[in-house]
């Protein structure tokens, strides 16, 4: 230790420090910054995301976002399935939202084809889809309150997203990754017990969003943690490319449902909210109003199914999913009556039902963007193909890999700990940012 | 603004153009890619000032090789606009929008990642979704799916096409 710096503790009435702390030719305390590595497989990165954090003290002075650990390589498995196949695989990109992931592939496959799937079908997806829209939601507020300390939030939100994942249980087989909506339509018309059960949810989901928000909104803990954390101006977002309720709670009211509608959006009467203030609390907001926006979608589309007899997938037999299929105990498969068909009575309907499952359609030639509005902002799909019977190639435009990359916009200069509120405030779904 | 009525007021700058099933695309040669992208950002009443997102496809029997597409959406006027660049085999070569969309990085940075296309004039042109170390591009054509050694205890996956086989 210097003279230097023992004068300046004692100086100071400090006790001694460590030589190694201070400069050895001024005295002066290092002023040295630190890296650390936050992940990957930090409870808060929602995933395996790492940051590379450089520290001085308390506060962020840069950030490095390091992604990749979940990279599966589905664009490149879609090349060597079928158009069919091609559903399962984008339905797993990202998984808090894989009706969305199958809506703009099989939008963007119907676009190359030049059909349009009947109108039962579509009412059918918009109902799935404001339904998965709320399912996520309520994950990103149970997570996000729970990496804030608000650890009832995160029981509340996992047990109404339970109610839903039921809802998509009866209606799918399955809880997620459910390849439901296809090429053409979806894969079969709701069960008896599905609209009785959407109508509970209707019934009670309006009181506990209130119930969350009267345990939020006045929570001074939530409220500092939250308000002024994470800022965005509108400019920065859109340089950065930023879309969905980070986009909208900076005051740009962008959303595909409004501005390029599809799947018939623009029959139905919703608001998009928006918010001007650019911080974690705005995003909070906006996406409180969106489940109440999308409770408002759902409830016209189960209204509207009542009116809506009809097919739920094309007519075209080259196209349309010939196998007639039934929810069993483990997911959607192939109906036993159907089975007994094609096996024991026509010969013509399995050598059809063995070209649609091995081959499947040819899709013309030619490049599509099809685009529709995840939980999490634009979710577009690249879909070129060659004229043959599998993708050429399909590019995933995943909302969260673009928009992590404001996080550092976000979060340099200010706390650590805000950074967490701040990545919370994203909601960044990992197998989607990594595909 | 219609996909006819974009193409029209393109057609007064721009030559190669194509309407397809609703949607303008747009080639131009990679020198003029960054004029292209600020005369659509800026042009009146087109405001192509969103970059959704790139994409490269790999065309091996073709020249050029590969095609780069900028997908511009427009915040204000509710249109999107691809605009598509080729490259030769042999100088897969792109200026770098990075300067212009600062969201461009990552995606820059992916194409580069598994197709190995060179953004020229990006700040940190390195592998984004695959490790550091790797070698080749996954994603373009002539790399096979599976038949890459793991890193768990060095299992060699075989490829796609020869699994199940002894």
């Amino acid at each position: 230790m210097t003279a230097d710096g023992a004068e300046m503790d004692a100086a100071r009435g400090l006790p001694a420090t460590s030589g190694a702390l201070r400069d050895e030719l001024t005295g002066e305390l290092r002023q040295e910054t630190m890296i650390i590595n936050m992940g990957p497989q930090h409870p808060s990165t929602h995933g395996v995301l790492r940051l590379l954090l450089e520290l001085d003290g308390e506060t962020v002075v840069a950030c490095k976002p390091i992604i990749g650990y979940l990279h599966t390589g589905i664009e490149k498995n879609t090349e060597y399935r079928t158009w069919l196949q091609g559903v399962t695989f984008v339905t797993r990109a990202d998984y808090l939202s894989p009706f969305f992931n199958e809506l703009g592939y099989c939008l963007g496959v119907e676009r190359l084809l030049g059909v349009e799937a009947p109108p039962r079908a579509q009412l059918i997806r918009v109902l799935v889809c404001e339904l998965n829209r709320i399912a996520s939601h309520l994950v990103y507020l149970a997570t996000g309150g729970l990496e804030l300390g608000a650890v009832s939030v995160m029981l509340y939100g996992f047990r109404e997203r339970e109610v839903i994942m039921d809802i998509f249980e009866a209606i799918t087989g399955l809880r997620m990754n459910h390849a439901y909506i296809r090429i053409g339509g979806v894969v079969m018309d709701l069960p008896e017990d599905g609209p009785p059960k959407i109508r509970r949810m209707l019934d009670v989901l309006p009181g506990r969003i209130h119930e969350y928000e009267t345990i939020l909104n006045d929570n001074p803990i939530w409220r500092e943690r939250n308000e002024g954390v994470g800022m965005l101006s509108a400019e920065q977002a859109l340089a950065l490319g930023v879309t969905g309720p980070v986009l909208r709670a900076s005051g740009v009211a962008a959303d595909l449902r409004k501005d390029m509608p599809y799947a018939g959006y623009e029959t139905f009467d919703f608001e998009v909210p928006v918010r001007t203030e650019g911080d974690a609390y705005a995003r909070y907001v906006v996406r409180i109003e969106e489940m109440r926006e999308s409770l408002k979608i759902v409830a016209q589309a189960l209204e509207r199914l009542e009116d809506q007899p009809g097919p739920t997938m094309i007519e075209d037999p080259k196209i349309a999913w010939q196998g007639r299929l039934s929810v069993g105990p483990d997911g959607i498969g192939n109906d036993p009556e159907y089975l007994r068909h094609i096996m024991e009575e026509s010969m013509e309907a399995l050598i059809h039902h063995f070209k649609a499952v091995t081959q499947g359609v040819a899709v013309p030639a030619g490049e599509v963007y099809s685009a529709v509005e995840s939980p999490r902002g634009e979710l577009g799909f690249h879909i070129v193909s060659d004229g043959g019977h599998r993708p050429y190639r399909v590019k995933i435009r995943d909302p969260s890999f673009v928009n992590l990359q404001s996080l550092p916009a976000m979060i340099e200069g200010s706390l650590i700990a805000d950074a967490i509120a701040a990545n919370a405030s994203l909601d960044p779904v990992m197998g989607g940012v990594d595909r | 603004m219609s996909p006819d009525a974009l193409a029209a007021a393109l057609r007064d700058r721009f030559a190669d153009i194509l309407v397809a099933r609703g949607e303008v695309s747009l080639i131009v040669p990679r020198d003029e890619l960054t004029d292209a992208l600020a005369w659509l950002r800026d042009a009146p009443g087109l405001s192509l000032g969103f970059l959704s997102c790139i994409s490269v496809t790999d065309w091996p029997a073709a020249d050029p090789r590969f095609w780069v597409s900028y997908e511009l959406r427009s915040m204000t006027r509710h249109h999107r606009l691809r605009v598509k660049v080729g490259l030769p085999e042999a100088d897969p070569h792109v200026p770098s929008i990075v300067a212009m969309y600062p969201g461009a990085n990552w995606h820059e940075r992916e194409q580069y990642d598994l197709y190995g296309v060179v953004f020229d004039g990006h700040p940190d042109l390195t592998r984004i979704l695959l490790p550091d170390d790797w070698e080749g591009h996954p994603l373009r054509k002539d790399e096979e799916l599976g038949g890459v050694s793991t890193r768990f205890e060095g299992a060699l996956v075989p490829p796609i096409d020869r699994r199940g086989m002894a």
